[in-house]
Order: structure tokens, then C-alpha cells, then sequence
């Protein structure tokens, strides 16, 4: 087991409070999640240690149930964990409760599904402005907000549309703009390019590149190795357990994205 | 205002599948419905019989003759029958609580003047016949008959509304002579009256009244005239009839002096007319009671259909509910990934009951509203196109009007939304309690 994640600080130590110049988005510390069946008893995961700094870009990789989405799932408190401690910024929410929790994500995260996850009924403004709801935050600046997202993510002249009427890549790009519309702590993506082809891939990818420009914290699953080398660290899990976090060099970063790019344009050339 | 939202929500997705809202709905609306419509017939009833029983009195006690069974005038070609003049001789002697009474006889005939003719009925009676069938002489148009008529048993006579338009279109009655032809009598016009409505008919016991071609004469004119055996030409036969009175119309003196008087004079009568069965003694009191009494049956069984629709609905709702929590518990993951609380997706589905019920009660309110002037056309429909097999229904059928009873729409509205709130609670709360994760992986 690593005791230590990519940026040195010890996973051992008690107090996670923010230590170096950064500050945390999340910390946790020997998270542990168990599921209780019928017949047994499944260890998702046995005891993980990282933090993320704010302003960092982490792609969690690892083989099929590793932990993986447990792991986001937990970030993203949409479940509780078993045992440890989970903080996001400040707060301890492996004691909170159910509504706590649901104030913490209307609040604080942004999701990106890898199934896009829009509402039907809803248009494409009122898709992006649902974390909105939930606060009961509504005014013609949140609209505005709302309104400025869909143009950042590209489908300014889609305000009106609903899921059906666009692309899977305009409907992951919908989903983006509704993870930021609360301005979170960090956006949890979990195999958000699964569903897409090379093309809309890196568009996305392109979008995930501006946000952390930008200084948004970013935490990303994925299988796939070009992914993952985009991100600023890769924090690998294996049967539920921490197996290797690395930074990824810049020159890794800018060769993944060439290739891309050039595997892009190769695509598009032969049509 | 978030209330605001989820009420547009709600009807948002409702909106999405009309025929579905719609059928849901048709329970409450069915339900609503009944209960508006059901009361509306009941209370339409009892207010006929209630006014029929106010116009006949709380006082009044009624002796009619009946034609007794067939196989009791068998043999005899004259029937004779009814109720005599020593009846009331007897009822007014033997029962002290009697205050007035008038004898009433009342006979098919035809009128003629000059070259018009119209057939009516003769009544002989007594002064006192015009108050207590609410008759009016029109303005200018005489007086009704007077003691001193009886007295003398003068061939005058006082004719009704509609004799006067059939003989005297473009003449003024009064002092005219109208004549009987089986009778060659010729009785002076001394007074007009003003039309009155057909009394309807209570229950079995009293049949309707049509007032519109009566002739009035005093009683001893009648007696003297007249007599008592009647003969008719029917189909081309003749047929003898003997009655001396058709009908006493008595008057206790205080209400609660009705119901022994009508005991006494049942024994009384039972001594002459037991045999025959000839008479029938009618107490208006009592056929209140009976109206009531249906009434009450009326609005229980309108109940218990509002009731049955109103669970059915219930079942309904909660059915679409449940189908409609289990088709959308992808968009319950997602809403609770984004922050919805419990509560918020309770909310939700409740609000969409509640627009279900609501909306379900109000289509009912408006079919209810409607079905008043519906029925209103269909009787006239009916009375307009078949009008002997509408004839041939009781009256009670054919002179309903229904009366909305108001305080059974907020009643109503508030059952369904009842109904709706508590067949809802289920689902909401079993949407709401959904793992959001397990929630968002569902298929
Ligand atoms: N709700 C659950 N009930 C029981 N076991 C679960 C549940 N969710 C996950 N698991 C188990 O926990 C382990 C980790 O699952 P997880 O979904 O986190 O894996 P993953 O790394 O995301 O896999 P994949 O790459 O296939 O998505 C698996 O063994 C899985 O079977
Ligand atoms: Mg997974």
C-alpha cells in the first residue's frame, strides 16, 4: 500500500488540514465502503488515502471493480462511507445526513455521468439550472448564469431544446455546464467520454482542459490510458486499495493531446 | 416559490402523457360527479314534494274514492262506489279536531258555447275550494263561488284559465252561459281564474292535478242537477257510475292533531268501505315523512357510488403513481444527485396527485354543472318526441328538477383532494426513500 499520494504530503497524518501553499478541495483518510448483502459482505473499498489539492486534475484509473465509482461516489455524497473520514474543504461528511448531503451536492458538486443523466421533460436551460432548484436560488441572475454556461459549453442556440433534439457530445456538453452552474468545489466525472466517439472525445476533453485552466478542481474515471494522460495526476485503484498516484509530466499531457488531435484529424481527413 | 416551481413542474409532467392524466382522473371525476348529481336529484325531489305537501297544507287530510278491484263491481253494469255524503256527516260529528271540510265531485265533461267546445272536468265544491287549491280570479275577472251560491243552488259557474281562452277567445265570459249538452242546464259565468300550475303528484297516493279545464259549480247546483249516477259513453258503450263524493278535503285544527284524526277516520270509514276498499285516506304530514325518508336513500346511495368511484380513483392514482415513480426513477437519481432532498421528490409526486385529484374534481364540478342543463333538454327532448311513453312515466320522473346542493362542491373537491393526497403518499414516499445511486443505475 503507497502511504503516501503525489504530492508527498503523508496519508497517515491525523489532521487533514490544509498543509503547503495549497488549499484542499477534498481529503480523505483510510476510506473504507462496504456493501452488505444477503449472503456477504463486498469490501468496495479497504482503506484509501489522497487528497486533492484545489485547482488539480485527477483521472482515477484502475480495472473493473476496483472501486472506482465508489470512490467518486463517496467524493460526491451521494453515499456515505463505511469507515475513515472524508473532508471537502472543511467539512467531515462521513457524519452528516441525508439532507445535509443533499445540500452538500446542490452546493458544492458538479457530476458528469457517463450516461449523460439529463431530464427529458426539462429544456436545455432548465436542465443546466436543476442544482439551482434545489437551492431555491431562481433569480434572473442565476438564469443569466445559466444562460452564459450553455454558451461557454457551446449550445447557446440550443437554449430551448430538449435531450432528444441533440447529439450525445451537445448532451455531455449540456451535463457540463449543469455540473458548474453551482460553482462547485470540484466536478466528478465518471467515464464522461465512454459513450463518445474520438471526435467528440476530445472535444470534451478540450472543455475539461479550459475548465482547470480556469482553476477548477477536476477528478475524472476513466479506462482509457490517452484519457487519463490528460490529467495533471493518475491515482491508479486495485481491488479497493491505492496501487500507484503519479503526476503526469506536462510533455506526457502535450504529446497525448497531439496524438489525439493528429488521431482527430486523420478521422475527419478520411470522410 | 418553490411551491410555484413544483406546481409547473407537476402539471409539466402530467402534460406528457394527456391520455394517461386523463383516464386517471376519471375516477375522481366520476366520483365528484356523483356525489353533485346524486344530491341534486334528492334534494330536486324532496323540494317538489315539499312544495306539492306546503301547497296541500301540514293541516290538511285527504278522503278520496278509488275505483275498488275489478272483481268487486263484477255482475252489475252500474258501478257504484265511494264515498258518501253521510261519511262526512260522520267525520265531522264523530272526530272533533276537525275544523273544516270540503266535499269535492269531480266529473269528465264537455263544455260548449254557441259553437265551441272543450272538454273538462265539472268540480262541484265548496267556497273554500278556492283557498286551499291556491285558486285566483284574474283582475277584472269576477269572483269565485260564494256561500250564497251553495245557499241557493245557483247555476253559476266559475270557470278556469284555460275553458275561458277555449270558448271565450274574443269575448268577456262573465255573464255569459255555458252550457253542458248531457245536461241541458245553462250555467252563468260569474267569475274567471288566473292559471294555475298543475299540482304534481306524490308518491302513489295522489295523483297530479291539471287545473287548466275546470269548471266549478257550487256543490247542491251539482247535487240538484246533476245527481249522482254518471253515464258516460265510452267506445261505444254506455256505463253507469254512482258516486256521491270523489274527494273531502278535511283541515285539523293544529298539526299535531293530523295524524290521530286520520287514525279515526280510517275506523270510521272502515265500516261502510272496508269491503269494497273504495276509499283511501291520504295525509300529506305523513308522505313528507315519506319523502324525506327517500331522500335520505337517495343521498345515501349517491354516497355510497361517490364513494365507491372516489376508492376506485384512489386506486387509480396511486396505480399511475407507482408506474410513474418506477418509469422515472432515473430522473429520482439524478434529481437527488443534483441536491434534491427527500422531501423535494415527495413533494414532486404529491403535487402531482394533488394536480391529479384537483384537476379530476373540477372536470367532475363542470360535467356536474352541465349535466343539469342536459337533463333539462332531454326531458324536453323527451316530452317534445315520444310524448305518450314520457307521459306514461311517473311523475315524479317527468316533473323532477333537480336543485344543486352548493355546499356538496367544496365537499366533494375536498374528498377527491383527500383521496388523491392519501393514495399518493405511498409512491411519493417510496420515490423519495430510493438509494440515489441504485436510483441513477436503473435501466
Ligand atoms: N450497490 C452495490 N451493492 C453491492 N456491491 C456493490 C454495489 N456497488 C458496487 N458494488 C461492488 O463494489 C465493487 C466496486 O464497484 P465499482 O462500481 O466501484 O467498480 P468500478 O471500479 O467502478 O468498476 P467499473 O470500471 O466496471 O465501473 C465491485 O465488486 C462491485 O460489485
Ligand atoms: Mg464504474
Amino acid at each position: 500500500m503507497s502511504m503516501t499520494d503525489a504530492y508527498g504530503s503523508p496519508a497517515s497524518d491525523a489532521n487533514p488540514e490544509p498543509s503547503g501553499p495549497r488549499r484542499l478541495a477534498c481529503s480523505i483518510r483510510n476510506l473504507t465502503k462496504d456493501y452488505v448483502l444477503k449472503s456477504e459482505t463486498v469490501h468496495a473499498l479497504r482503506g484509501v488515502s489522497f487528497d486533492v489539492p484545489e485547482g488539480d486534475y485527477a483521472a482515477i484509473m484502475g480495472p473493473s471493480g476496483s472501486g472506482k465509482s465508489t470512490l467518486l461516489n463517496l467524493l460526491g455524497c451521494l453515499d456515505q462511507p463505511s469507515g475513515g473520514s472524508l473532508f471537502l474543504g472543511e467539512d467531515d461528511i462521513s457524519t452528516m445526513t441525508d439532507d445535509e448531503l443533499a445540500e452538500i451536492r446542490s452546493q458544492r458538486i458538479g457530476f458528469v455521468f457517463q450516461s449523460y443523466n439529463l431530464i427529458q421533460q426539462l429544456t436545455v436551460v432548465e436542465n443546466i439550472q436543476v442544482p439551482l432548484y434545489y437551492q431555491g436560488r431562481l433569480g434572473p441572475q442565476e438564469r443569466k448564469r445559466v444562460i452564459d454556461l450553455a454558451e461557454r459549453v457551446g449550445l447557446g442556440d440550443r437554449l430551448d431544446h430538449r435531450p432528444q433534439q441533440l447529439s450525445g457530445g451537445q448532451q455531455q456538453r449540456v451535463a457540463i455546464a449543469r455540473s458548474l452552474v453551482n460553482d462547485p468545489l470540484f466536478v466528478l466525472a465518471d467515464e464522461s467520454t465512454g459513450n463518445l466517439d474520438s471526435v467528440t472525445t476530445a472535444e470534451i476533453l478540450e472543455l475539461f482542459d479550459e475548465l482547470n485552466e480556469e482553476g477548477r478542481t477536476i477528478i475524472l474515471v476513466t479506462h482509457e490510458d490517452d484519457v487519463a494522460e490528460r490529467a495533471k495526476r493518475i491515482v491508479r485503484l486495485k481491488d479497493g486499495m491505492l496501487h500507484t498516484d503519479e503526476v503526469v509530466s506536462d510533455e506526457q499531457r502535450n504529446a497525448a493531446k497531439d496524438q489525439q488531435l493528429q488521431a482527430v484529424q486523420e478521422l475527419l481527413a478520411r470522410q | 416559490m418553490i411551491w410555484l416551481r413544483t406546481w409547473k413542474l407537476g402539471i409539466k409532467s402530467l402534460a406528457l402523457h394527456p391520455l394517461r392524466t386523463i383516464l386517471t382522473m376519471l375516477g375522481i371525476m366520476i366520483g365528484v360527479w356523483a356525489v353533485i348529481v346524486l344530491t341534486a336529484i334528492s334534494q330536486g325531489a324532496s323540494n317538489q314534494v315539499q312544495k306539492q305537501i306546503e301547497s296541500l297544507g301540514s293541516t290538511t287530510i285527504i278522503v278520496r274514492s278509488q275505483k275498488p278491484p275489478e272483481e268487486k263491481l263484477a255482475g252489475s253494469r252500474v258501478s257504484e262506489y265511494g264515498l258518501l255524503r253521510s261519511d262526512l256527516d260522520r267525520i265531522l260529528s264523530n272526530v272533533p279536531t276537525i275544523e273544516s271540510a270540503i266535499p269535492i265531485r269531480e266529473i269528465r265533461r264537455q263544455f260548449t258555447y254557441r259553437d265551441r267546445t272543450v272538454d273538462g272536468r265539472l268540480v262541484g265544491c265548496t267556497p273554500a275550494y278556492a283557498d286551499v287549491n291556491q285558486l285566483q280570479t284574474r283582475t277584472g275577472g269576477g269572483r269565485f263561488l260564494s256561500d250564497a251560491d251553495e245557499l241557493k243552488a245557483d247555476t253559476v259557474c266559475v270557470i278556469s284559465a284555460g275553458v275561458a281562452e277555449k270558448l271565450f277567445p274574443y269575448e268577456e265570459p262573465i255573464g255569459k252561459r255555458v252550457t253542458i249538452p248531457e245536461h241541458t242546464d245553462k250555467y252563468k259565468v260569474v267569475g274567471v281564474l288566473e292559471h294555475r300550475n298543475p299540482s304534481a303528484a306524490i308518491g302513489g297516493s295522489l295523483d297530479s292535478q291539471d287545473f287548466s279545464k275546470d269548471i266549478y259549480i257550487p256543490m247542491r247546483t251539482l247535487r240538484k242537477r246533476i245527481g249522482d249516477m254518471i253515464v258516460t259513453r265510452r267506445s261505444g258503450q254506455f256505463q253507469t257510475e254512482i258516486m256521491e263524493l270523489n274527494q273531502i278535503t278535511l283541515q285539523a285544527r293544529e298539526q299535531d292533531d293530523v295524524k290521530p284524526a286520520a287514525a279515526l277516520i280510517e275506523t270510521l270509514l272502515a265500516a261502510n268501505h272496508a269491503e269494497m276498499s273504495d276509499t283511501a285516506v291520504v295525509v300529506p304530514l305523513e308522505l313528507l315523512e315519506q319523502a324525506r325518508n327517500m331522500k335520505l336513500m337517495f343521498l345515501g346511495i349517491g354516497i355510497l357510488i361517490a364513494c365507491i368511484s372516489l376508492v376506485v380513483g384512489g386506486i387509480g392514482i396511486m396505480n399511475i403513481m407507482l408506474a410513474s415513480v418506477t418509469e422515472r426513477t432515473r430522473e429520482i437519481g439524478v434529481r437527488r444527485a443534483l441536491g434534491a432532498k427527500q422531501k423535494d421528490i415527495t413533494r414532486q409526486f404529491l403535487v402531482e396527485t394533488i394536480v391529479l385529484s384537483f384537476a379530476g374534481a373540477i372536470m367532475g364540478i363542470v360535467f356536474g354543472l352541465l349535466s343539469l342543463p342536459i337533463y333539462r333538454f332531454l326531458n324536453w327532448f323527451a316530452k317534445n318526441t315520444m310524448e305518450e311513453k314520457f307521459a306514461a312515466l311517473p311523475a315524479a320522473i317527468r316533473e323532477a328538477e333537480p336543485a344543486i346542493v352548493i355546499w356538496t362542491i367544496p365537499l366533494a373537491v375536498m374528498i377527491a383532494v383527500g383521496v388523491g393526497l392519501l393514495s399518493g403518499l405511498y409512491p411519493a414516499i417510496r420515490a423519495a426513500k430510493m438509494n440515489p445511486i441504485e436510483a441513477l443505475r436503473h435501466e
